[in-house]
């Protein structure tokens, strides 16, 4: 028997969790439509598509590894691909541990499992500093769910009916619209303007690094400006002396 | 590719995901990080969604675009503009997207 407690998806921080992350979700599907798309485009049997979008569950990495399979190349290159197309989680991973770290093990790893890019960003603007755990797990799953559903429903249908979908135009800068966004609505003080602008050029600058190490490059390069730029004196107040 | 090994393959991928998502909730014990490091990790993820932005709107082929008659340019400012004013992604996709059919379809950029 369970233990006598409210479902967690009952916890008013579950709904909110979701709510924040629907108007996302279009973005997201948009994305996730366009990886199954791709995987049906590949040479990779309908079956392990469908496996693949189930269990990697990490769209960058899919999309990274997609061509190696079908070239057959070796194993262990296709997961190192993937390790360094994913480092961006590790990062993410020690800011989570923040949060998460007085869980169980397996509840903490649970969760990492499922936390995509856009759930760590999103969670971050609700609790910019930890909250009772009471109130963390259930919002955390609430745009967890949202987010799986948003990837996965696209995705899927993307493999089914790869042939019918345009991939022309639109379906790309849907995704990234959403996320230039999200990008404003995170923006606040000088530093954070800061980090964005400098993550920006860094990306550009560093674009032609393979395996999408620019991401990497530019997220050093915003945690280290960001950094000075808090340190900065501020500006005096406006009216004052 | 024989089917086992392209299952072998894709378990392997799903296991890389909780690896690097999960890397730093592995150990029990709390890892001694530098208060100035957790700081700046604030700036983790939005540097993260930028740096899949921009090269998006500004590169063509891994290369700088030459030209502002690029679809994209407008198409993201009027999008912006529109998140600006009413704050709503939904409506910032659907401007953009109909922005971007417009200067492509219309005036060939």
């Amino acid at each position: 028997m369970q233990p006598v407690a409210a479902p967690l998806w009952r916890h008013p921080e579950f709904a909110r969790g979701a709510r924040d992350m629907v108007e996302t979700a279009l973005g997201i599907a948009a994305w996730g439509l366009l990886t199954g798309v791709a995987m049906a485009k590949s040479e990779l049997p309908t079956g392990l598509a469908v496996l693949m979008s189930l269990i990697v569950f990490a769209g960058s990495a899919q999309l990274t590894a997609l061509p190696l399979l079908s070239a057959g190349a070796p194993l262990w290159v296709i997961w190192a691909t993937a390790l360094c197309v994913n480092l961006r989680f590790v990062v993410f991973s020690a800011g989570w541990r923040r949060y998460f770290g007085p869980l169980p093990r397996a509840q903490r790893l649970r969760m990492a499992y499922f936390s995509a890019d856009l759930n760590y960003a999103l969670f971050l603007r609700r609790f910019p500093e930890p909250p009772p755990l009471s109130d963390a797990v259930p919002y955390f799953w609430g745009g967890v769910a949202l987010n799986w559903l948003a990837w996965q429903l696209p995705s899927l249908a993307g493999i089914f009916l790869g042939d019918l979908i345009p991939t022309a135009w639109g379906l790309g800068f849907a995704g990234t619209l959403a996320l230039l966004a999200l990008v404003f609505a995170m923006l606040g003080d000088r530093a954070s303007w800061a980090a964005a602008g400098v993550a920006g050029a860094a990306a550009v600058a560093a674009y032609g690094l393979p395996l999408k190490l620019n991401i990497l490059v530019a997220i050093a390069a915003a945690v280290a400006i960001g950094l000075l730029v808090e340190r900065l004196p501020a500006a005096p107040p406006k009216g004052t002396p | 590719m024989s089917t086992w090994e392209g299952i072998l393959a894709i378990v392997g991928l799903a296991l890389i995901t909780l690896l690097t998502r999960g890397f730093f909730l592995f150990p029990d014990r709390d890892l001694p990080m530098p208060h100035w490091l957790q700081r700046g990790l604030r700036y983790a993820p939005l540097a993260a969604l930028v740096a899949v932005v921009a090269p998006e709107l500004f590169l063509t082929q891994g290369r700088l675009i030459d030209t502002w008659r690029d679809a994209r340019l407008p198409a993201a400012l009027l999008a912006l503009a529109w998140f600006l004013w009413r704050r709503s992604i939904l409506g910032t996709i659907v401007v953009g997207t109909a922005a971007l059919l417009l200067f492509r379809l219309g005036l060939g950029w």
